[in-house]
């Protein structure tokens, strides 16, 4: 269909008249860079907002206790309990759909009083006790040494791993940290490793000045026992935390004495549902950006329709010659369908390309001028590239439809009389 | 498209022989351009029966009627109807473009019937860039192209003046020489006295068909 012959008379035909042609190309080059645009504009917003959770494993929630709000067993209401170290090899052997479960105590906290002390310098820091698992829910970098380990844990060696806040404020420059001791409420610990948050924004300085233990040296040096604070529980791949997380309440109710219905004993934070949420709101926006872009878009190709209407008229003479030289009504069909196809494909690349580079700009301004609160990287993917391709073709083809069937309405006699 | 329906041919029956070089002449009016258009399948006869090279002529869809105007016809026009930013070549070309012949072949067969009208110089002119006779010896050509069975010219010299009507009756005159059939709608009588015979339209019906002596066209020129 698309010979060399259909090529030169289509390009000939659009370069007749030049300045029309680009007028019109013009409609659908801005209604796909708008379409564009706002995907990527959506896009950007959705990576700076989603960037706030961090690389934390999405498909996570964290668990605590709270008082009991009903009696059971013989215990009273109002009772207080804690999660034991044991709940965790309960729950992993039941539940096998969780991938990591990390009990979680914390010390101290984000501006509050001095905790940590090396020599002459002290700092007030957020001291974890964790497990080695803990690493692999909340991605960091470990810029030098280790991260805790699980010999660290039966050892209940006095070892820690910080982050580079704790670095800047109890060291000096160039100063080696590894093999170091420092005192954590009292206790001496040896710095194995430093790390930073792999990709952290906005809460970047809270959580490089982060001090992380063994779960079991932290129970024993703060008088925790085996005593669990909290607990991160990541679900496998392919199965929602969500739809786990009731088997998990159950069980802990059971291990605790807690009453089966009272729901307020256990509190819980489902990473996957906000997430989701959030998921939600931004395939949305996805969808009103695709939507206003098309609404865009469709003048554009109602402006070809209609330029397509006006060749039509103009060329009602040359139709007729043609289809007196032999010209089939198929042919002048798509020889029209083709241009309107090929006004408004061209058009669509172009805005593509120039939408690109809009966002080419954007991002190097944004990378020049430092991170901007909830908005990140604007782009979009192939796959929105190829969809507006398809959504150019589609355009183009229903934008030469009416301009190609008038185009063969007239009887070959009327079109040659007509001056 | 109107509604109402004219009866402009009120019963005409006549046969052209291959070979023949026929002048219908006729006031405005008398039916001559209707007459034309049903032998050049653009229009429909409501009754009645064409047959063309023993091929009856009737329930023609559009795309059939395309097939049949590209390989029998070749049609002349008054205002020549070349297409305007296409240049000659390009213009003769175009019939052999719906006949579906490749591209090299095309050329060189436009190119033939450019030399033959004697424009081969001015192949790459656009139509605006030739005079009025010029446009149409490449109409001409382009009506050739094809080798068609018959040639249809409609008021071939209407826009011309005296002299370039002779000449292009001159070459319609060489091109009937050699054997293909032509009919020449007219008003013009000396125009029509360079064709074999000629056929008198009125009202729609023939009030007369004769042959006539041929003047040939050179004579004038």
């Amino acid at each position: 269909m698309f010979s060399r012959d259909r090529w030169d008379e289509i390009l000939e035909a659009l370069n007749a008249n030049k300045f029309r042609t680009l007028l019109t190309a013009f409609g659908v080059f801005w209604g796909i860079t708008i379409l564009v645009l706002l995907l990527a504009l959506t896009n950007g917003l959705k990576n700076g907002v989603t960037a706030d959770f961090g690389d934390f494993a999405t498909n996570s929630m964290f668990m605590w206790t709270q008082g009991t709000s009903k009696p059971y067993k013989g215990l009273p209401k109002g009772r207080y309990f804690n999660y034991k170290v044991d709940d965790i090899a309960a729950l992993k052997s039941e539940i096998p759909n969780l991938k990591y479960v990390s009990p979680r105590n914390q010390l101290g906290g984000y501006n509050g009083a001095n905790n940590v002390v090396r020599g002459t310098k002290t700092g007030a820091f957020e001291i974890y006790g964790d497990y080695p698992e803990y690493i692999k829910q909340q991605p960091m970098d470990i810029l030098q040494g280790r991260f805790i380990s699980y010999s660290d844990i039966e050892a209940k060696r006095k070892i820690c791993v910080i982050g580079t806040g704790v670095v800047k404020g109890l060291y000096d420059k160039d100063e080696d940290v590894l093999g170091t001791y420092i005192k954590v409420n009292g206790v001496n610990f040896l710095v194995v490793g430093t790390f930073k948050m792999s990709n952290s924004q906005g809460d970047g300085e809270q959580d490089a000045s982060t001090i992380y233990m063994p779960f079991s040296t932290f129970g024993q040096a703060f008088n925790r026992g085996d005593n669990v604070g909290w607990m991160a529980i990541t679900a496998i791949d392919g199965v929602s935390i969500t739809t786990l997380k009731q088997q998990v309440f159950d069980l802990m109710k059971s291990r605790h004495k807690v009453h089966p219905d009272d729901d307020r004993a256990i509190g819980h934070f489902d990473l996957s549902e906000q997430f989701e949420r959030i998921n939600g709101l931004f395939s949305i926006l996805t969808l009103v950006g695709y939507f206003v872009g098309a609404l865009v878009l469709m003048s554009g190709i109602i402006g070809i329709s209609n330029i397509m209407l006006i060749v039509v008229k103009e060329r009602t003479k040359e139709i007729g010659v043609r289809r007196a030289l032999g010209a089939s009504p198929w042919s002048i069909k798509s020889q029209i369908l083709q241009e309107s196809l090929i006004l408004t494909i061209l058009s669509g690349m172009l805005g593509i390309s120039f939408a690109a580079f809009v966002i080419w700009i954007m991002n190097t301004i944004l990378d020049n001028a430092g991170p901007v609160e909830n908005f990140a990287n604007p782009s979009v993917s192939m796959q929105v590239v190829f969809t507006a391709l398809i959504i150019l073709v589609v355009s183009g083809v229903l934008a030469g439809l009416i301009p190609a069937n008038s185009a063969t309405k007239m009887k070959p006699v009327d079109a040659l009389r007509i001056d | 498209m109107g509604s109402n329906s004219l009866h402009v041919l009120k019963g005409i029956n006549f046969d052209v022989k291959e070979g023949e070089l026929v002048s219908i002449m006729g006031s405005s009016g008398s039916g001559k351009s209707t007459l034309l258009n049903i032998l050049g399948m653009l229009d429909e006869a409501d009754s009645g029966e064409y047959i063309l090279d023993n091929v009856p002529i009737k329930n023609l869809n559009e795309k059939i009627a395309a097939k049949y105007r590209n390989e029998f016809l070749g049609f002349i026009f008054q205002s020549f109807n070349l297409i305007n930013y296409k240049s000659a070549l390009d213009n003769v070309s175009m019939p052999l473009y719906y006949k579906g012949i490749k591209r090299k072949e095309r050329t060189e067969k436009a190119m033939h019937y450019l030399e033959k009208v004697g424009l081969a110089e001015w192949s790459h002119h656009l139509p605006s860039e030739l005079s009025g006779g010029q446009k149409q010896r490449v109409a001409i050509a382009r009506a050739l192209a094809s080798d068609p069975k018959v040639l249809l010219a409609d008021e071939p010299t209407g826009a011309l003046d005296t002299k370039t009507s002779y000449e292009v009756m001159e070459l319609i005159q060489g091109i009937n020489d050699d054997g293909k059939t032509i009919l020449v709608v007219t008003h013009e009588d000396d125009i029509a006295h360079m064709t074999k015979r000629i056929v008198n339209l009125k009202d729609g019906l023939i009030i007369d068909d004769s042959p006539v002596q041929q003047v040939r066209a050179s004579v004038h020129v």
